[in-house]
């Protein structure tokens, strides 16, 4: 197909063109940092976390009498292991993503001070089980460690061992085998016994993708602070399996505030800011799109119809049907690759500029890849009806006068 | 003159139905996204206590150890421990100023047969009530005297006297929080600050019950919410080394604000020499800058009100293109209309009127899809969601932004129009 003769028609509507061309560039610079947005926005909705989500209800069990704690909780812990369907239950200071947020600062090194929140987790005798932890190397806690280990009115744990995350260990010791080494916290260590697959940290949005999975599980004796209790089923039985836990606890801590969720509604709640932020990104994305579709259709057509004269021109010469419709596709091929070419760098300036102001991350290339993809065949799609009707201008329109 | 130009507009606007209607639809949607966007943020970054704000402040200290501190850069912490937030209450250095923390308050009813519930409760001290403009249904806040002895009173928010006492007037009954009685002295009307800046943020339906800090601690009382910068014993948080309280000041003038931190520094050097203090910064902040500091605004929202403005700019892009085609189409009436006297100054004129009526129907249809956009948005589980209303300021705010797009969107074809020589075009007909 011949160019030439495109580009001085459009250098003859100059205005018209670059209109176009700045449509197609913002709408790909936006287009760009939106699904950029939207992206991020899944990846934490689908952040994974290495324990039984879809099996596990959670009861908190608020404003109990602290000196009836202990008592109380083997007999809670028999009835709920009683209810049918119940594969595993343990009393738990707080679950992933719950609400009891407990942070610390851990190192390897005992003089070092952490950059990261880690979420600190105190687990009751049967709390690996009951989460569903994965075991990646070494062991859980034995029996003694549980029964010798509680909180310090420091808020420390008088544990000496502890379970951590893959991701931290990899992290402390690069290269290394976590296992049997020291972990710091103020005045205090532990060693590592075990490494589990990585459990989302206790507020992820708010601590920041560096603490993401920095979460640390210690053992603990029956105390106040374990004030969730996790029962594990089958996931076609928890809904039965919670009210029924929801009842038998009631019963026994008449006086308590008891609140109990599936541990899959639990997680919806939490990211429902960030699904409903991607659902409004999404709808602004396709409306964006329509509009520019709109705009270029309209433009388009105007064109059309002020060149019909010339198009039948063209046609009594000689030419097809299809060098009329080539002409209008190549004509929008070359305003949208400007527009695209114009669209990626803008795109990538705002993404810069956020980027230096705001906690934003960089943008990936194929997203500008995408972007550009999509508006190129936004504007082949938009510029085939209008194309279209240009290719049925009779050649017989040439002969009338205007 | 006017009127024969709207008269004109009208005429041609009707003439091509189906380019007029791109042109607004396109303009309202544009418009319509960037008014919910900016409804949401409003809700969300607004001035929670309005005509109050600019007189409240927020004092930082830094009670930190010295490890890793490089003077200068250091930023104070944004809460006090019990010493330090009664040593500035004490000295009554500011017209008002109250000690504040936000709790889990769990409350027993002790009639009917409701069960026991949680409930966000504040503790502070007297001036709380004055200083934030709380008002009140029945009775009234504590007093200073109440503050120092402890008197187990509570104030009751009118959601939690609704369903305690079925919203009669309750003021000298009991309620149970804990395992304590408190006498009501105070049931408040509707407050709730967006957002709850004071205890901790969060939106929604305010808190439901205020104590004076002297009582909530007595009954054994505690605040979920602490940062502890060494360790240490953490039972009874008036002596760990934990900050948990936030202190609130109202300072009414320029020159208050520069003499409290004139004190401040000199607290600090205090402190410093008596050795419980190793850090020198201070900060005093207005709440507005405090609640930006403590970023309380999610920074999504923000991202998503620039990109709905990112929208509109495309969406004027798109009418000047439109109107553009449209204006060209028109040369040759254009052209016997200068031919017949018109100036050029009328021309532009013309177009203009015609771009703001596609301004005002974009404003129209605008407004009705931001009402779609904010009753979508309500009807997410979000805690802000159902907030999302559309007030009178916003209304206009419509009408303004769909105006000036739409003018700001005439301009060019309207420039083009008035140049377009009238010899040429009368000729070619």
């Amino acid at each position: 197909m011949e160019i030439r003769p495109i580009l001085s028609s459009l250098h003859k509507h100059r205005v018209p063109a670059l209109l176009i061309v700045l449509e197609i560039a913002l709408a790909c610079a936006v287009l760009c940092n939106a699904v950029f947005m939207i992206g991020q926005c899944i990846a934490g909705v689908r952040a994974p976390s290495a324990i039984d989500e879809q099996g596990l209800s959670v009861i908190s069990l608020g404003g109990i009498d602290e000196a009836h704690v202990e008592s109380g909780m083997a007999r809670n812990l028999a009835a709920l292991r009683a209810i049918a369907g119940v594969q595993a239950a343990a009393a738990i200071s707080d679950v992933p993503l719950g609400p009891d947020i407990w942070y610390d600062g851990l190192t390897a090194r005992p003089d070092e001070e952490s950059q990261i929140n880690s979420s600190e987790y105190f687990l009751g005798s049967g709390g690996e089980q009951a989460l569903g932890l994965k075991l990646l190397k070494g062991r859980f806690f034995s029996a003694e460690e549980f029964a010798d280990s509680t909180l310090l009115p420091s808020h420390v744990s008088s544990s000496h061992v502890v379970l951590i995350n893959e991701s931290d260990a990899r992290r402390m010791w690069p290269g290394e085998s976590a296992l049997g080494k020291q972990i710091y916290g103020d005045n205090a260590a532990w060693t590592v016994v075990g490494v589990v697959a990585d459990v989302l940290g206790q507020d992820p949005n708010g601590n920041g993708p560096a603490g993401m999975y920095s979460s640390i599980f210690f053992p603990q004796r029956p105390s106040a602070s374990l004030n969730h209790y996790v029962v594990r089923s089958a996931p076609q039985d928890r809904d039965r399996v919670l009210r029924d836990a929801l009842q038998v606890l009631g019963k026994l801590e008449p006086g308590a505030v008891l609140e109990g969720k599936i541990y899959a509604d639990m997680r919806a709640d939490y990211f429902a800011d960030t699904r409903d932020m991607a659902w409004m990104l999404m709808m602004v994305c396709v409306v964006m799109l329509a509009v520019t579709a709109l705009g270029i259709v309209g433009l388009t057509s105007f064109w059309v119809g002020q060149r019909r004269r010339q198009i039948g021109i063209r046609r009594a010469v000689g030419a097809s049907c299809a060098n009329i419709l080539h002409y209008f596709q190549t004509e929008n091929f070359l305003l949208s690759t400007a527009g695209v070419v114009l669209g990626v760098v803008f795109g990538f300036a705002v993404n810069v500029y956020l980027m230096e102001n705001y906690e934003v991350s960089r943008m990936p290339w194929y997203y500008l890849g995408c972007g550009a993809l999509a508006l190129w065949l936004l504007g082949q799609g938009a510029v085939l009806g209008p194309a279209l009707r240009a290719a049925q201008v009779p050649p017989v329109v040439a002969t009338r006068s205007v | 003159m006017f009127s024969y130009y709207l008269n004109l507009a009208l005429r041609s606007l009707r003439r091509n139905i189906v380019l007029t209607s791109l042109m607004v639809s396109s303009l309202a949607l544009g418009v319509g996204s960037c008014i919910c966007m900016l409804t949401v943020l409003r809700l969300l970054a607004g001035d929670p206590l309005p005509g109050l704000s600019a007189h409240i402040f927020f004092p930082e200290i830094d009670p930190q150890p010295a490890t890793g501190y490089v003077p200068g850069q250091a930023k104070p912490m944004d809460a006090f421990t019990y010493v330090d937030a009664m040593n500035l209450l004490r000295t009554r250095k500011a017209h008002r100023q109250s000690a504040v923390s936000g709790f889990k308050a769990k409350i027993v009813p002790q009639s009917g047969n409701l069960d026991p519930f949680f409930t966000n409760g504040v503790m502070a001290t007297a001036d709380f009530f004055p200083m934030f403009g709380v008002p009140f249904r029945y009775g009234s806040g504590w007093s200073r005297s109440d503050d120092d002895g402890a008197v187990p009173v509570v104030v009751i928010a009118d959601y939690v006297n609704d369903k305690l006492f079925g919203g009669v007037d309750s003021v000298g009954r009991m309620v149970r929080i804990g395992e304590r009685d408190f006498r009501v002295v105070g049931v408040l009307r509707h407050w709730a600050p967006q957002p709850r800046f004071y205890s901790g943020g969060g939106y929604g339906q305010g808190d439901g019950v205020f104590l004076p800090l002297q009582s909530a601690l007595a009954a054994g009382m505690s605040t979920q919410y602490f940062d502890c910068y060494v360790q240490g014993d953490q039972r009874d948080l008036r002596t760990a080394p934990c900050v948990w309280l936030g202190v609130w000041l109202q300072l009414d003038s320029e020159a208050d604000a520069q003499t409290y931190q004139a004190f401040l520094t000199h607290y600090v050097g205090q402190q410093i020499r008596q050795g419980r203090f190793v850090r020198s910064d201070v900060a005093l902040l207005g709440l507005t800058t405090w609640l930006r500091d403590e970023q309380m605004v999610p920074e999504d929202v923000r991202q998503l009100t620039r990109l709905a403005f990112g929208f509109l700019l495309i969406c004027v892009v798109n009418t000047v293109g439109l109107l553009l085609a449209k204006c060209l189409r028109r040369a040759r009436e254009i052209g016997v209309r200068r031919a017949l006297g018109a100036s050029r100054a009328t021309i532009f004129a013309q177009f203009m009127v015609e771009a703001g009526i596609i301004g005002l129907a974009g404003g129209v249809l605008g407004l009705a899809f931001a009402q779609l956009g904010l009753w979508a948005i309500r009807h997410e589980p979000a805690e802000y969601a159902p907030l999302a209303h559309l007030d009178v300021r916003m209304f206009a705010m419509t009408f303004a932004i769909a105006l000036v797009s739409s003018l700001v969107a005439g301009m060019l074809p309207a420039w083009r129009a008035c140049r377009i020589s009238p010899a040429i075009q009368v000729k070619e007909g």
